[in-house]
């Protein structure tokens, strides 16, 4: 029988073998230690993820037609996206800073998304592109970091922990995942920075920059950068540019989460709202002279257009 | 007679949207998890009854929104997974832990998802309420409340003006409550749905609300003057589960 036929049969030999494989497989799924001590582990109960796939021809081609937005917006499955993440190395270790937006859409569908994923003490993931790849994938990078402390009594370098998840994500090449991350840590060689995204690259780097909204921040920031800033100049800076994106960029905005990685690990800095930014400014926090970052109230009562009060009675 | 041949296209569409609204509320030491039980498909009605919202713990229920098939397979599947860890740790699981079962057994159908959007709410260890919610590959996030589904877009800035108090300033020397007592939180989960019903099409017929207490909570005073209410507790000594079913508009 030729092969086209076989493969599409029910009743061969063969497609009886498949049913059973199959069946193996589904049963695969669990093993018996789901039923004891590893009952609530997930999918990666067996330490490798295993993944449901869609019993078509091409399942990157399904996958794609449920959930692209870009290409097909009435598709059902939206995937959050739009951001500005952003990281830089100075003098003083690692400044993290990334907005709270996530959209569907024109519809936001949350303000309040924490976009730096914790991954351990001393690793810091930023997420930009879908939320879940990013969230699940960097929280399997911290696993796999405590099983390299584990196994070799030291901390894993930040190059080692990016590559890790860069040769992870490169072996889902063309599948579908959406991922552009700045792994950001302290290790032996000093702070270190590098970028990850899904195409498979990984660049080490003083400076980046992740997001729809990046050319923005990309704006402030390399207009203020220097490698001798000090702590409080680094943090304004971060909180300035996250500012300036989600002032101009339709798909970021609402907070600024700040982090700063020193030699002991992440401090998570402050939250803050980007109205209040735009038209009270950060507050009494160190770094800023307290104004506020709006350039139409900085400069109210100063232009032609906005006359002061006195002029305008006159 | 020669046949012309025609370009055919053919595609694999096992989803549907069956329409419908879900919303929690978390509050200091209760949640408050609830859904229409109207199912839809286009412009015609299925039924006038199936629940989006599942009790799973005695300090745990799901609220599913999205294609109803998948919703209830995945309802059905989170359910067998908590009765393995029942069977396994002689306890049920933690609220913090069911969120990250959900992220994970979401994600395992990351090429072929499960188009379903989840609100988890319940107490955690703590004995605070909590809301988590979930796209449908996994990703999700504490709340203190949220809205999904079909009236998602009415609801959602209704609640941000109520619960965060969003654009209000608050009386001079006074500020914004943290929480809101469970009185208030049902009201505003009524009005919520009640409005979604007169604006939306897919929205109506019947509305469920789950509250789960914490132990020994205080709110259940609350509920004395309720109508309708039912308690769906297991155990006896520990978090309290009750149900409050009303009608929505039917047309």
């Amino acid at each position: 029988m030729n092969s086209f036929a076989e493969r599409f049969s029910t009743t061969t030999a063969a497609s009886h073998m498949r049913n059973a494989q199959k069946l193996a497989e589904e049963d695969d799924e669990f093993d018996g230690t789901m039923w004891g001590s590893s009952a609530g582990f997930g999918s990666i109960a067996k330490g490798v993820p295993s993944f449901t796939v869609p019993a078509v021809a091409d399942p990157t081609a399904f996958l794609r037609l449920h959930t692209d937005d870009h290409a097909d917006p009435s598709c059902r499955i939206k995937i959050q996206h739009g951001t500005t993440t952003l990281a830089f190395r100075f003098q003083g270790g690692v400044i993290v800073a990334v907005d709270s937006r996530a959209t569907a859409g024109s519809y936001i569908a949350s303000g309040t998304v924490k976009k730096v994923i914790e991954i351990n003490p001393y690793l810091l993931g930023t997420m930009a592109g879908g939320a879940a790849d990013c969230q699940y994938w960097e929280t399997y990078l911290g696993m796999h970091c405590r099983l390299h402390e584990l196994r070799n009594r030291e901390r894993i370098s930040v190059s080692a922990a990016s590559k890790y998840l860069s040769n992870l994500v490169y072996s889902y090449k063309g599948m579908g995942l959406s991922m552009g991350t700045m792994i950001c840590g302290w290790d032996k060689t000093g702070p270190a920075v590098f970028y990850v995204d899904s195409d498979g690259t990984r660049l080490k780097g003083d400076l980046f920059s992740v997001g729809s909204g990046s050319t923005f921040a990309y704006g402030v920031l390399d207009q203020g950068y220097r490698w001798d800033l000090t702590d409080e100049e680094a943090q304004e800076l971060g909180r300035r540019s996250i500012y300036a994106a989600g002032h101009r960029d339709a798909f970021s905005g609402n907070s600024c989460n700040l982090y700063h990685v020193k030699e002991d690990g992440w401090k998570f800095i402050g939250n803050y709202d980007i109205s209040k930014l735009h038209y009270d400014g950060p507050g009494n926090v160190p770094g800023s002279d307290g104004r506020p970052y709006g350039y139409d109230i900085r400069v109210e009562g100063l232009s032609s257009t906005n006359a002061p009060e006195v002029a305008a009675a006159a | 007679m020669p046949s012309i041949e025609q370009p055919q296209q053919r595609q694999f569409n096992p989803y549907s949207e069956n329409g419908g609204t879900i919303l929690a509320i978390a509050g200091a030491d209760f949640s408050v998890i609830a859904g229409d039980t109207r199912q839809s498909e286009g412009y015609s009605i299925q039924t006038r009854y199936a629940p989006k919202v599942f009790r799973l713990t005695d300090r745990a229920v799901l609220a599913v929104n999205g294609f109803a098939a998948d919703g209830n397979m995945f309802v059905k599947k989170v359910r067998q997974r908590l009765e393995w860890y029942r069977h396994a740790h002689a306890k049920d699981m933690p609220l913090r832990a069911i969120a990250r079962l959900i992220q994970t057994m979401l994600y395992a159908r990351r090429f072929f998802p499960f188009y379903v959007y989840n609100i988890l709410g319940g107490i955690e260890e703590d004995g605070t309420g909590a809301v988590y919610s979930f796209d449908p590959v996994g990703s999700y996030e504490r709340e203190a409340c949220r809205a999904a589904g079909a009236a998602q877009s009415l609801v959602q800035p209704f609640l941000d003006n109520q619960i965060y108090f969003k654009n209000q300033l608050p009386a001079p020397g006074t500020s914004h409550p943290a929480h809101l007592p469970l009185s208030t939180v049902l009201s505003l989960v009524i009005d919520s749905f009640t409005s979604a019903t007169e604006r939306h099409i897919e929205v109506g017929d019947g509305l469920e609300i789950y509250i789960v207490f914490s132990k020994g909570s205080t709110s259940l005073q609350g509920l004395a003057s309720v109508r309708g209410l039912q308690e769906v507790t297991t155990t006896d000594d520990g978090e309290r589960v009750f149900v409050i079913r009303r009608e929505l508009k039917k047309d």
